[in-house]
């Protein structure tokens, strides 16, 4: 008993209360706790826009959006839910996890952590303003262009194209930050008897995400500032007049962009086994086989961008070369996906909320990677490109490969973090509504796509209208129904039943060694892994 | 358990021996953060050595269409009777630019090795001297190499007076080492803007 009340005394005693706590913070677990509010935040705020583009899309005809609005909403959609939500989670989860799981006291670098931290708020802001700042009459709204800034559109685009760049360059400063702290704490803070080849998973995939991100969000800075200089400086980067080049920039951009896929997902790729082998009480199946196949895949991220853009123009031989270099990354993954279906394989399982969401994420990524293949052909990827087929194929990677990951570490993980639990019956029901709406939502856009319906375009054809009302009103249900998980959430910070250190029955590794909630400092002394 | 564990730990931080254990860790930390940063900027400086390395690339294996910039030599030129080629032509006008701007022919027939000429009209519709340089691409992009100009309009800028109409040459020809599968070229010409002169 006396232990805890020093463990107490320590926690008032050195770190300031209210805001300054949160703005001065060096703490893992309080930065943690920012990076994963704000995500959850900005989820709202691109769902928010994505809710007002399918009412549009809710008809044939413009209804509700004028074009100009409906493409800025279409843009800024994408990099909030990117870089803003996605990838803050993840960020959120490695900064509260990481140091638990290896046994460390914080991250190694708890000032940088704090800036790349501050550094979110206002890229997100620099993303949105451009649509308040039209509306009293300065530029023209938000960047037009889709999230990928093509030119010559992005060199010709409105202010809202330079809000957006700068906006990309403090979010790439933050995540570079991030990655270096997040290597740096994996190297030398791990607890003493941790080798590399006895982290947990959830460790191995940050560590390659946060080597990938190093090595190609310079290149996307790199790109969208000889954006800038093209716009303002008289550069010929990307314009043909002055001797460059437009395709060149689709070559950086993807250079950057299809290594963001992995670095979107290899953090879920790291916890979702441990969710597994959790709720199957067994212990993970080809630790070893998963570690190679991450590096396998993160090696493949970046020799495969021009993918993206096969109806570019490209010699055959290169067409093929991507083409076949794309389709290899499912051989790991295939190892991957394997090895998650034999830990499960005659576990005693249980499904809670978290163990829901995992096998629900491994059969809907599973349809997410198998559509990816049928992109990666290049005879068929001629008809697909720029479809709505493109659009569901990466919505089941990204929603629910990326975000319904989020969401089963986010139910495993909150016990340990607010010491109370979730209610299991509301989990439930929100991952049942998430699961049947999202499939209601993206499944109509496959056949849409086949059928031959552009994306980004704010009017469509007759023939789709029904498809299109289906995914309209199914993607009400689905944005809805992520209130039931705020509101979860947020009971389960309030109060709830106690947590016990464990959590889960099944639950391994050093974060459930200590009490639910941490104390504010944990691990100050490193335990001993054998 | 645990929180025993944790109050023997917060004692032994006051001791002597952890500060020293703090400052190797934070030389440690300091080392690889150096290293590391590094790395983000050798990242950096590749992504703006892409682009010539980009355009290497586009010379050796003719990603974008690109042509010569430079007059062609002409002589020696052998015609291989053999095989015909269809050229076609397409002209753009950027956004910008108040001209109009098409070829007189919209395409040709000739046999590798075989000089023609081809004349562009340009026409400024605007009440100002305007400048505009025009960009060459061919498809296939494999066989852009083989597209020898001569003379081309689009080897300088070219100023038009306010309604001035004019005639412009091109002198090609298509070499015999032309792919062997190639049988229809297309050469598309985009005129852009160039520097609006003060009247």
């Amino acid at each position: 008993m006396s232990t805890t009340t020093v463990a107490h005394h320590e926690e008032h005693h050195d770190h300031p209360a209210g805001i300054m706590r949160w703005l001065t913070t060096t703490n893992h677990k309080d930065i943690g706790t920012m990076y994963l509010t704000f995500s959850l935040i900005m989820f709202f705020v691109g769902g928010s826009m994505i809710l007002a583009i399918r009412a549009e899309l809710f008809q044939p005809g413009l209804q509700l959006l004028n074009p100009e609005f409906f493409n800025q909403l279409i843009g800024v959609h994408a990099l909030v839910m990117i870089f803003a939500a996605l990838m803050p989670a993840a960020t959120g989860f490695a900064n509260w996890m990481i140091p638990l799981q290896i046994g460390a006291p914080d991250m190694a670098l708890p000032r940088l952590n704090n800036w790349g931290f501050w550094l979110l708020p206002p890229s997100a802001i620099l993303l949105t303003l451009p649509f308040t700042l039209a509306l009293f009459g300065i530029g023209d709204g938000a960047l037009a262009t889709g999230w990928t800034f093509y030119p010559p559109l992005s060199v010709q685009g409105g202010i809202g194209v330079d809000f957006a760049i700068f906006a990309v360059h403090l979010l790439g400063i933050s995540s570079v930050l991030g990655s270096i702290n997040i290597i740096v704490t994996l190297f030398n803070m791990r607890a003493p008897g941790m080798t590399l080849m006895k982290m947990p998973m959830f460790a191995w995939g940050w560590l390659i995400t946060a080597f990938l991100l190093i090595a190609t969000i310079p290149v996307l800075a790199g790109a969208v500032t000889m954006l800038l200089t093209d716009r303002h400086f008289g550069t010929h980067f990307f314009d043909a007049a002055g001797g460059g080049d437009p395709i060149m920039f689709q070559h950086l951009f993807w250079f950057f962009g299809h290594p963001e896929v992995y670095i979107l997902l290899l953090p879920v790729w790291g916890f979702i086994p441990q969710i597994l082998e959790t709720f199957s009480r067994k212990p993970m199946y080809g630790y070893k086989a998963q570690v190679y196949s991450l590096w396998a895949i993160g090696a493949l991220a970046v020799v495969v961008w021009a993918h993206h853009f096969f109806t570019a123009g490209m010699p055959v031989p290169a067409l093929l070369y991507f083409m076949y270099s794309t389709m290899a990354i499912s051989l790991p993954l295939a190892v991957l996906f394997f090895c998650w279906i034999k830990t499960m394989w005659k576990g005693s399982m249980s499904f809670e909320t978290p163990m829901l969401f995992a096998v629900g994420w491994i059969i809907l990524f599973g349809i997410g990677g198998l559509t990816g293949l049928v992109l990666a052909d290049v005879a068929a990827d001629a008809q697909y490109h720029n479809s709505y087929f493109v659009v569901a194929h990466f919505h089941y990677t990204l929603f629910a490969g990326g975000i319904m990951g989020i969401m089963a570490g986010t139910y495993y993980w909150l016990p340990k973090m607010t010491g109370h639990m979730y209610s299991e019956k509301l989990g439930k029901l929100h991952f049942w509504l998430t699961a049947i709406s999202f499939n209601l939502t993206f499944i109509p856009q496959f056949f849409l796509g086949l059928a031959g319906m552009p994306r980004r375009i704010p009017d469509y054809a007759l023939q789709f209208a029904e498809f299109n009302m289906i995914s309209s009103i199914a993607a009400f249900v689905l944005g809805f129904s992520q209130l039931l998980f705020v509101y979860n959430i947020v009971s389960c910070a309030r109060g709830g039943k106690k947590a016990t250190d464990q959590v889960w029955e099944g639950a391994k590794g050093l974060e459930w060694t200590l009490p639910s909630p941490p104390p504010y400092h944990s691990f100050t002394e490193q335990p001993t892994v054998k | 358990m645990v929180c025993r564990i944790d109050v023997y730990n917060m004692a032994s931080l006051d001791e002597v021996d952890a500060p020293t254990a703090k400052q190797q860790l934070d030389a440690k930390n300091k080392k690889l953060v150096g290293k590391l940063i590094w790395l983000v900027v050798g990242a950096i400086l590749f992504a703006f050595a892409l682009v010539p390395l980009y355009n290497v690339l586009c010379t050796i294996s003719g990603l974008n269409g690109k042509t010569n910039t430079t007059a062609a030599e002409s002589a020696n030129t052998k015609v291989d009777n053999t095989r015909w080629v269809d050229v076609q032509f397409t002209t753009n006008v950027m956004p910008g630019l108040g001209w109009n701007f098409y070829p007189k022919q919209s395409s040709v027939r000739l046999h590798p090795g075989q000089i023609e000429t081809v004349i562009f009209v340009a026409k400024n519709t605007t009440n100002e001297v305007v400048v505009g340089q025009a960009v060459p691409s061919v498809t296939p992009g494999i066989a852009a190499s083989n597209l020898k100009k001569i003379e081309c309009f689009c080897f300088v800028r070219q100023s038009l007076k306010p309604g001035e109409e004019k005639e412009m040459p091109l002198r090609f020809y298509v070499s015999p080492e032309l792919p062997k599968d190639v049988s229809e070229m297309t050469l598309s010409y985009a005129f852009f803007p160039a520097v609006k002169l003060d009247k």
